[in-house]
């Protein structure tokens, strides 16, 4: 199987502070692979460095078949990233933002790729507005849309869904499985199990600066004991509710 | 660096963004622009008449120190914007895709020139509404020009340290009032012969005074002698030192 990222006993330390303690890990080309692990277990870390923006102490990292430290710009032409946080000009409208990421991935026609975006995630009609008058929702989507912009080869989000409402979380899953399913490698970060579940083929839990487990989700429960079947009355969740009263049931 | 090819192109896809962000927020220009012309304002018609400077136009003997506090007050909004990019991830995105790296950095240097620009030429026409006015010929002027050019870009350079190093919105735009106010203690507003000799001292090698001497005798057709090259030294030393800390506060941030 190709490989689009390899990570070969990967560590990082802020000063003092040993971040990450030897990191080993691949994601296969066109898969999606998430990386599973509590608040400060050293996550973003890992996206930096994976998308050119830390050095690794040591160790080995390879995206896409090019060493970050050594080859950072051959790593660029391939990936995208989404931060934690959208980073989008709030001052700019949505089409403008795509338009300037269009012209940075010196596209050749960039207000025609724009409109094709705008057209495909359904944001044609807000396409003029300024970003600052967006909803939360509807910002974090641009923010994917313009990490789509040239087709990456392989995408990084950086917990996508912290913040998003049930609703927007759900269409931004879907939009990941449609790219994957497009050939993208998506390597996304995330907090929620249920996220991971959702959508990862692999999955990797990093905690105290290792990955502890990794696997597909079949095999992670093989790591515990086999289920028992008990009789539990499910009762349905607050998140359930909510999406059946705001009629996305059959969503996901 | 086989980026290095797109820093044109880069760098103009960055400056086009944050000339929309003034010309989205011409209010910046406003603000800018307002403090100085104010100043002016109350130099002229209140103090002015105390004033002994030796000259028949006070106007004349004021707008050159004008014109620095207005670059002085211009360059913190150059820090703001590059705080909110930093802030917002703004910088990261960009840094992760493959374009010139310092393109980003030269848009907002670019954009901090340009807007600088607006501002000066508008208080230039509000002084000569007061009565300002110049005998000097094309030469002079494009001198003027390049002074005041060179001066932007050296505080713009000492703007993108405090907007890259800032904690808060607050901490990128303060470090600039010192500088605001660096004129009063020049000989911008009164010759600097009444001063005590401590503050004096400082005021004569301070380099407000040597490029408001210098853009003073340009601009009534005066021969500048050493100050004009004092000016120069001084904006260059600036720039030189600061692009060296920006580029290193930059290069920790990406």
């Amino acid at each position: 199987m190709e490989q689009a990222i390899e990570v070969k006993g990967l560590y990082k330390a802020y000063k003092q502070l040993q971040v990450l303690k030897g990191v080993d890990f691949e994601v296969e080309k066109g898969s999606i692979f998430a990386l599973l692990g509590s608040n400060g277990a050293g996550k973003t870390t890992v996206v930096k460095i994976l998308s050119t923006l830390l050095k690794p102490d040591g160790g080995t990292v390879t995206v896409n078949g090019f060493d970050v430290a050594a080859k950072p710009d051959r790593v660029r032409q391939a990936i995208s990233l989404t931060g934690q946080f959208a980073a989008v000009d709030e001052i700019l409208t949505g089409r403008e933002n795509l338009i300037m990421i269009a012209r940075l991935r010196h596209l050749s026609h960039p207000r025609q790729v724009a409109d094709e975006m705008l057209k495909r995630f359904g944001l044609t009609e807000a396409a003029d507005r300024r970003v600052s008058a967006y909803s939360g929702g509807m910002r974090r989507r641009l923010d994917i849309v313009l990490s789509l912009v040239g087709k990456p080869q392989i995408v990084f989000l950086d917990e996508p869904t912290t913040g998003l409402d049930p609703e927007a979380r759900i269409e931004l899953w879907k939009i990941v499985k449609e790219l994957a399913g497009g050939g993208t490698t998506i390597f996304l970060t995330t907090q929620y199990l249920e996220e991971a579940e959702q959508l990862a083929d692999r999955i990797a839990i990093l905690h105290e600066g290792r990955i502890i487990a990794s696997g597909t989700l079949a095999e992670l429960k093989k790591l515990f004991p086999s289920a028992k079947v008990e009789y539990v009355e499910k009762q349905p969740t607050l998140e359930e509710i909510f999406l059946a009263i705001v009629g996305k049931k059959e969503a996901v | 660096m086989e980026t290095a090819h797109h820093f044109i192109s880069d760098m103009g896809v960055m400056l086009g963004r944050s000339m929309r962000h003034i010309s989205r927020s011409m209010d910046t220009i406003i603000t800018v622009c307002m403090m100085p012309i104010a100043m002016m304002l109350l130099f002229v018609y209140v103090f002015g008449g105390a004033i002994q400077t030796g000259t028949d136009n006070y106007v004349n003997y004021l707008l050159p120190g004008i014109l620095l506090m207005a670059i002085a007050s211009g360059i913190s909004y150059t820090s703001y914007r590059l705080f909110l990019d930093k802030q917002r991830g703004i910088i990261e995105r960009f840094h992760s895709m493959p374009i010139a790296r310092s393109s980003v950095l030269w848009g907002h240097v670019l954009t901090s020139a340009v807007s600088n620009a607006i501002s000066l030429v508008v208080i230039v026409l509000v002084a000569l509404l007061m009565g300002f006015r110049s005998s000097a010929g094309l030469l002079p002027w494009l001198a003027v020009a390049g002074i005041l050019l060179l001066f932007t870009l050296a505080l713009t350079w000492v703007a993108a340290i405090a907007g890259l190093s800032a904690k808060s919105v607050e901490g990128a735009s303060a470090f600039s009032y010192p500088l605001i106010f660096l004129p009063f203690v020049s000989s911008a507003f009164v010759p600097t012969d009444s001063m005590p000799a401590a503050v004096r001292v400082f005021a004569e090698n301070q380099p407000v005074t040597s490029i408001v001497e210098a853009i003073r005798a340009l601009l009534s057709g005066l021969p500048a002698g050493n100050d004009i090259w004092i000016a120069l030294a001084w904006c260059v030393g600036i720039m030189l030192v600061a692009y060296v800390f920006a580029m290193r506060a930059y290069r920790k941030r990406g």
